[in-house]
């Protein structure tokens, strides 16, 4: 039948990174002259899928949520492009970017600081509806009603503040707040992180609902790699401003190629007590992206390092069809 | 188990420790009995607002307005620590009992180096002088795997990257070589790969010291890899009990069936996590009956009137594994529906 055709293959990319640099400036003195940059984002590329889900996931410092910010450009970019629709999200300007906003929306980590605590919170659901000006007032008002239903809210809730909810409730506001102009694409960053387990579970399957329902496509950024294998169909690990690897979910956690997520993997906790593990546990700590290592920057904590990890960079390449890994010895892990 | 029943180093009956608030009365530790056997790892598991750090600090008198411990017996070394003057329990702490804390970098003195804040215990509690605390500091520096211990210690906590701070934090509360050791989520803020460096290290230390442990954490990943037994708490109060490997196999409550249901383990997708519906409930203004019945789904299923009437006991319903269920403990008046005899 041909409705059963690969539908992986029909699918456009809907967004891609190329090349992005987020430098951040770090000034001193009275004259508050650069001294150095935060190599928050090293020379990213990456392409997701409409209608899938890419995971990105790396530890603290790896600029992963710098990525995020980025794209939307909450924060500005330093070089390289986000194409979008066709468009490149960076070189637009005011009234172009304010359009594409409306189908590239944000879900924050916190879910206690990103609510604004004097609104009601309908209104804060709403105020991408006021802001492009869609539909009357009474139609974006339903609009809203309508999300927060979705999200499994109430509509007394529209009127009560954020104080008045819990954690986990604050989220769905969050994601009803990304949903409400019903985008295209949503960067979910580190949605929840902050919440507890039993809770964490309930906005998962909300958020993989809504992927179906209104076909969208995440960027889910986190650090919890049970949590990213979970909801993605792809995931890309990153480590110190750069993408260490990507490759197809369920190829990643059978077969990690590059050493960092081979030392992440089986450095993760699992709930089952009856398993006995190989542990790679790293030594040291993770570098500072203010003077990140030369060569490869995973070289002085990585267990198989050669010499010239610590003076040539590995490009990211495609190791096996679909399977990119920025390492110059991945081929010996394919044993 | 076989052979003479082992004493417990500490043996906690019936804690409360209730906050009197503006708003009420919140019952945060309502009713604990555990035990913690010399050597031994216990795990002590729940959610935000359970009630397992209020324990913790309970244990080391550490509560303090509008906090109080108002009932319960905490016996340690043949002691009721909880009738102790001020000066005998600080004699306890660190010598006897030490903690280690979630938030190293906030829980360590900032102007004070590393090399002090670990000499100052050898001094205040060996009285050894200032030379030989040091280079004892140094020592245990070098036990916990800081690289280069001499140039470390005159580190400052906010030179210290969180995994070396937590470090810090390990070599203080082990440099007395207390019995036993209270680590409160001291793995949580860490990022993974450095909580797993962390958890060797309290590994490897407990093995050597043959301290005992109690690990209290959220991630149930941590417990089943550390703990060699478990409580789970809810509400304030124990709602299970058992050797780790058992609770694993076969969790009896229906609040740890879900938080075990409802975390996606690496290796294995689900389509769809487990869902426990609603939130711990307030503290202040609890229900009669079971806390945990208001978002129990067994307790529909299975249509019992008991949960919102009466609260369950913790009673041993398999060997060495308890539960506070009315599913597997029976009354006149009430037949449960999965009793085990």
């Amino acid at each position: 039948m041909s409705l059963l055709m690969n539908e992986s293959t029909e699918k456009k990319d809907l967004i891609q990174i190329k090349n992005l640099v987020t430098y951040f400036p770090v000034r001193s003195g009275l004259l508050q002259r650069t001294v150095a940059w935060v190599q928050a984002v090293d020379d990213v590329s990456f392409t997701i899928r409409a209608g899938e889900t890419l995971g990105l996931v790396g530890e603290s410092g790896c600029g992963k949520t710098t990525v995020g910010r980025s794209i939307l450009r909450l924060v500005e970019p330093t070089s390289g492009s986000v194409i979008f629709d066709g468009k490149d999200v960076l070189a637009l300007r005011r009234k172009e970017l304010k359009d594409v906003r409306r189908d590239m929306q944000i879900i924050f980590q916190d879910p206690y600081a990103s609510l604004d605590p004097r609104v009601p919170i309908g209104e804060s659901v709403m105020e991408g509806l006021n802001i492009h000006n869609i539909g009357s007032r009474r139609e974006r008002r339903d609009l809203m009603i309508d999300t927060l239903r979705k999200v499994g809210l109430e509509d007394y809730h529209a009127r009560r503040y954020p104080h008045e909810f819990s954690g986990g409730q604050r989220q769905r506001i969050g994601i009803a707040r990304a949903l409400a102009l019903r985008p295209r694409f949503i960067i979910c960053d580190e949605p929840v992180s902050a919440l507890d387990v039993s809770i964490q579970s309930q906005v998962l399957n909300i958020l993989k609902d809504l992927q179906a329902d209104f076909n969208l496509t995440y960027l889910f950024i986190a650090h919890n790699l049970s949590v990213v294998e979970h909801i993605s169909e792809r995931v890309a690990v990153m480590y110190l401003g750069k993408i260490v690897e990507v490759t197809s979910r369920d190829t990643l956690f059978k077969m990690p190629l590059h050493p960092y997520t081979q030392a992440l993997m089986s450095a993760i906790p699992i709930a089952d007590p009856t398993l006995k593990r190989q542990r790679t546990i790293l030594k040291g700590d993770v570098p500072s992206p203010l003077h990140p290592p030369s060569g490869c920057r995973f070289h002085p904590r990585c267990p198989v390092a050669k010499d010239n990890c610590s003076v040539d960079e590995p490009a990211l390449r495609e190791i096996r069809p679909g399977h990119q890994v920025a390492c110059h010895y991945a081929e010996d892990f394919l044993k | 188990m076989s052979g003479s029943q082992p004493v417990p180093l500490l043996d906690i009956k019936n804690l409360k420790t209730y906050f009197y608030t503006e708003e009420g009365v919140v019952r945060a530790v309502d009713g604990v009995d555990l035990r913690v056997y010399p050597g031994e790892i216990v795990g002590l598991v729940g959610e935000s607002g359970c009630g397992k750090s209020v324990t913790s600090l309970s244990i080391m008198r550490l509560i303090s307005t509008p906090g109080k411990i108002t009932d319960g017996e905490i016996w340690f070394d043949g002691k009721n620590i909880l009738n102790l003057s001020q000066n005998e329990m600080r004699d306890i702490r660190g010598n006897f009992i030490s903690m280690i804390f979630q938030q190293p970098q906030t829980s360590l003195n900032p102007i004070f180096t590393a090399g002090d804040q670990i000499a100052e215990v050898l001094q205040v509690h060996k009285f050894l002088e200032k030379k030989e605390a040091w280079s004892s500091a140094v020592e245990l520096l070098r036990l916990v795997g800081i690289p280069d211990p001499e140039r470390r210690a005159k580190s400052f906590p906010h030179e210290l990257s969180g995994g070396q701070a937590q470090r810090v934090m390990i070599a203080i509360a082990l440099a007395l070589l207390p019995q036993l050791l209270i680590a409160d989520e001291p793995t949580t803020a860490l990022d993974v790969t450095i909580q797993a460096q962390i958890l060797d290290l309290l590994r490897g230390l407990q093995e050597k010291f043959q301290t005992a442990v109690i690990l209290i954490t959220h991630d149930l990943g941590v417990i089943a890899e550390m703990a060699e037994r478990v409580a789970v708490m809810y509400a304030g109060k124990i709602v299970e009990q058992a050797d780790v490997k058992p609770l694993f196999r076969e969790p009896l409550h229906p609040y740890t069936q879900g938080l075990i249901g409802s975390i996606p383990v690496l290796g294995k997708i689900k389509d769809r996590l487990e869902v426990i519906p609603g939130s711990v409930p307030n503290l202040i203004n609890l229900p009669p009956g079971c806390r945990f019945a208001a978002r129990c789904r067994a307790r529909e299923n299975y249509s019992l009137k008991i949960c919102t009437a009466t609260e369950p006991e913790l009673i041993e319903v398999l060997p060495e594994h308890y539960v506070r269920c009315w599913l597997y403990q029976s009354t006149t008046d009430h037949q449960a529906p999965l009793a085990r005899n």
